[in-house]
C-alpha cells in the first residue's frame, strides 16, 4: 500500500465525519435557501432555485408591485451583532481579572476555581436562564434593591440589558478558560524584567502582559461572539420576545412560520457574518505576528 | 577602589530578610552590611540558598527588606519600587520579551524613559553594536541561540546606562566554552562601560577570575569580603577555605604560644592566636614532597595524576584522611604509588582557622 493511500485510509473516519455531518448538511442548507416554502414539510423541493429569499431580507413587494426597503430584518441583524459585541466586551472585562487572579493561585486553588467555573455547565442552559428571570423580575430582591437606590424606576427584565447580562453570564467561562491557559503559562519573570526596565505596573500590563495574552484574548472573544450571534434561549426568555436576535427569527422560521427556505437563508447569512469576523481576526493576527 | 569623597555605588546597611511566617519563617539574610565602590566588579559568591540572589533582588527592588537600608550612590532607595531605581538586571533566564524583536527589547527601557525616537534608535544601535548583535536587530528572541540571547539581555540592561548593573548568575545556562568567552567579554565590557557590576554566582572560579572584590556568603551572612587573592590565600573561615579551590584541612588543637597538635598527635609549627579546636588549612600547591622521614608529616602515595602543567598526588595520612599535593613541575621525578613520603609544610603557607 502506498503512503498516500495509507494516509487516506487512516484519515477516512475523520473525513467521513467532516463530509457527512458538516459538509453535506451545509450544502443542503444552502440549497434549501434558494427554494420556495411549501406543503407540510416546509420546503417545496420541486420549485426552481431563485434568490428571492435573499431579496426578502431587505426588500418587500408593495401593493402596487414595486420593491421597497424593509429594514426590520436589518435591525435584527444589527441588534444581534451589537449585543454580541457588548457581551464580548463585558466577558473580557470580567474574564481578564478573574483569569489573571486564578493564575496567581496555588495548584489547589486553581483546581477549585476551575471546578467552580465549570459547575454551571452541569445545569441546563434553560434552567439557568429561568434563574435569571427570578433574579431580575420586578418583585425580585435585585430589582427591589436597585429601585430603592435609583431616583427613577428601573426595569431590569425584558430589554437589551437583560439579554446582555444573561449572555455574559452564560458565556463568561468561555473567555476565562482560554485566558487562564495563557496566564498559567505566563513567565512572571517578564513582569519583573519590565519593572526593572522602568515600566510601572500599568505600563507593564499594557506592554508585556496584554500583548503576550493576545492569543487568549482573541480565542476568548471569538468563543463568546459567535455563540452570541446564534443565541435564542436567552433573548427569548430574558428579552421577553421584544428583543429578537438572529437565533430567534431562525428558530421561528423553522418552527411556527414553517418557512424552512427563509430560515435557511437567515442561517446562511449568519454563517457568512461569522466567517467574515473570523477571517478578519485571523488576518489581523497574522499581520501582528509577521 | 572605593572613593572616599563620593558615596559608594551601593551601600547596604544591616539588611535582614525572612521568607514565610511564624514558625515556618526562614531567615534568608541575617544583618548584612556592605559597600560597593564605583566602577567596581563586585561578586556575591556562595552555595545555593546562601542568600546571594535574595540580596541582589533586594537591590533591584523585587523584594523588600524586613529591616535595614539600601542606598545607591548616596540615595536611599529602600522604599522605592524597581521601576524607580537606577539599576538594571541581567536575569539568569534572560527574561527577554518573546513578543518583541531584539531591537524592541533593547529599546524598551528607553521608551519608558520617554526618550526621543531618534535618540532611541541611536542608543539601541550602539548597545547592539557593543554586544556585536547589530545584524540580529529584527529577530525575535526565540530565533537566537543561548549565547546570543545572553548578549541581547546585556545590551537591554546596559542601554539605559544604569548606575549599577546587577547580574544574577548570567552565565550558568551557557556551555563551558561559551562561558569562558563570555567571562572575558563581561570583564572587558565592565571596564569599557565604566559601570559598577554586582555579579552573583556559585562558581568560585568565575568569581576569582572576574572580580575586583568577592563576598563569600553562607546561610544569609557574609563570611569574608576582599580581593580574590586575599580570599584564596588568607581565608578567615573554614567554610571559605573549603568552598574556594582545593585545600587540605587538618583538624587539631591549638597549643598556647603557637603550634597545633593534630589529631594524629603530630605537632605542626604554625603561627596563630587561636585556642581550642582548630583546623590547619594548606593549599595543595603550597605543600612539598620530602624524602621519607623528613618533613612535618608522613604519608603514603595513593595515586598520582598527570595534569600537563602539574602533577596532582593523592596521599593517605597515617591518622586517616587524604591529602592533596600539587607538584608544579611535572618533569620532576614523581614518587611511586604505595611509597612512603614526607610532607614539607612551610609555616607561612599554613592557615589556622577556628572550627
Amino acid at each position: 500500500m502506498s503512503a498516500a493511500l495509507r494516509r487516506f485510509f487512516l484519515l477516512s473516519p475523520a473525513l467521513a465525519v467532516i463530509l457527512f455531518l458538516i459538509g453535506v448538511p451545509l450544502c443542503l442548507m444552502a440549497w434549501v435557501s434558494l427554494l420556495d416554502k411549501g406543503g407540510t414539510s416546509g420546503v417545496d423541493w420541486s420549485s426552481a432555485p431563485s434568490s428571492a429569499n435573499y431579496v426578502r431580507l431587505a426588500w418587500e413587494e408593495d401593493f402596487d408591485g414595486t420593491m421597497i426597503l424593509n429594514t426590520s430584518y436589518l435591525v435584527i441583524f444589527l441588534r444581534s451583532v451589537s449585543l454580541a459585541a457588548v457581551t464580548t466586551v463585558l466577558s473580557l472585562a470580567f474574564g481578564l481579572p478573574v483569569a489573571l487572579w486564578m493564575a496567581s493561585l496555588s495548584r489547589t486553588g486553581r483546581d477549585i476555581m476551575l471546578l467552580l467555573i465549570t459547575i454551571p455547565f452541569w445545569t441546563n442552559l434553560l434552567v439557568r436562564n429561568y434563574a435569571w428571570l427570578i433574579i431580575l423580575r420586578e418583585d425580585g430582591w435585585v430589582s427591589r434593591f436597585v429601585n430603592m437606590i435609583s431616583p427613577w424606576p428601573v426595569q431590569l427584565l425584558y430589554n437589551d440589558a437583560a439579554v446582555a447580562i444573561g449572555l455574559t453570564y452564560s458565556l463568561l467561562p468561555f473567555t476565562i478558560l482560554p485566558l487562564y491557559t495563557v496566564f498559567e503559562k505566563f513567565d512572571w519573570r517578564l513582569l519583573e524584567a519590565a519593572h526593572d526596565l522602568g515600566a510601572t505596573r500599568k505600563r507593564a500590563l499594557l506592554r508585556v502582559v496584554l500583548p503576550i495574552a493576545t492569543p487568549g484574548i482573541v480565542a476568548g472573544a471569538l468563543l463568546v461572539f459567535i455563540p452570541c450571534l446564534g443565541a435564542f434561549v436567552t433573548p427569548a426568555l430574558l428579552g421577553g420576545g421584544k428583543t429578537l436576535m438572529l437565533g430567534n427569527i431562525i428558530q421561528m422560521q423553522f418552527g411556527a412560520s414553517r418557512n424552512w427556505p427563509f430560515g435557511a437563508t437567515l442561517a446562511v447569512v449568519l454563517l457568512a457574518i461569522m466567517l467574515v469576523v473570523m477571517t478578519a481576526m485571523a488576518l489581523w493576527r497574522n499581520r501582528r505576528t509577521a | 577602589m572605593t572613593q572616599a569623597s563620593s558615596p559608594p555605588a551601593v551601600s547596604i546597611r544591616n539588611v535582614a530578610k525572612s521568607f514565610g511566617k511564624g514558625i515556618y519563617a526562614f531567615r534568608v539574610l541575617d544583618d548584612v552590611s556592605l559597600d560597593i565602590g564605583r566602577r567596581e566588579f563586585f561578586t556575591l559568591l556562595g552555595p545555593s540558598g546562601c542568600g546571594k540572589t535574595t540580596l541582589l533582588r533586594l537591590i533591584a527592588g523585587f523584594e523588600t527588606a524586613d529591616s535595614g537600608a539600601i542606598s545607591i550612590e548616596g540615595e536611599d532607595v529602600t522604599a522605592r519600587p524597581p521601576f524607580h531605581r537606577p539599576v538594571n538586571t541581567v536575569f539568569q533566564s534572560y527574561a527577554l520579551f518573546p513578543h518583541l524583536t531584539v531591537e524592541q527589547n533593547v529599546a524598551f527601557a528607553l521608551e519608558e524613559q520617554g526618550m526621543a525616537r531618534d535618540a532611541i534608535r541611536k542608543r539601541v544601535g550602539e548597545a547592539l553594536e557593543m554586544m556585536r548583535m547589530g545584524s540580529f536587530a529584527k529577530r525575535k528572541p526565540a530565533e537566537l541561540s543561548g549565547g546570543q540571547q545572553q548578549r541581547v539581555a546585556l545590551a537591554r540592561a546596559l542601554a539605559p546606562r544604569p548606575r549599577v548593573l546587577l547580574l544574577d548568575e548570567p552565565l550558568s545556562a551557557l556551555d563551558l566554552k561559551l562561558r569562558k568567552e563570555m567571562q572575558i567579554e563581561l570583564k572587558m565590557l565592565q571596564e569599557e562601560a565604566g559601570i559598577t557590576f554586582l555579579f552573583v554566582t556559585h562558581d568560585q572560579e568565575e568569581a576569582l577570575t572576574l572580580s575586583d572584590r568577592v563576598a563569600v556568603m553562607q546561610s544569609g551572612r557574609i563570611l569574608q569580603m576582599g580581593p580574590p587573592r586575599e580570599i584564596y590565600e588568607t581565608p578567615t573561615h573554614r567554610f571559605v577555605a573549603d568552598f574556594i579551590g582545593d585545600i587540605n584541612l587538618l583538624d587539631g588543637e591549638a597549643l598556647p604560644g603557637g603550634g597545633v597538635r593534630l589529631e594524629g598527635g603530630t605537632v605542626l609549627s604554625a603561627p596563630h592566636n587561636a585556642s581550642g579546636k582548630v583546623t590547619v588549612a594548606i593549599r595543595p600547591e603550597r605543600a612539598r614532597l620530602a624524602p621519607a622521614g623528613e618533613g612535618a608529616l608522613e604519608a603514603t602515595v595513593v595515586h598520582s595524576a598527570y595534569l600537563g602543567t602539574a602533577m596532582l598526588h593523592k596521599l593517605d595520612l597515617p591518622g586517616g584522611g587524604t591529602f592533596l599535593l600539587r607538584q608544579s613541575d611535572p618533569t620532576e621525578a614523581a614518587p611511586e604509588a604505595g611509597s612512603r613520603v614526607g610532607l614539607a609544610l612551610p609555616a607561612e603557607a599554613l592557615r589556622v582557622l577556628d572550627r
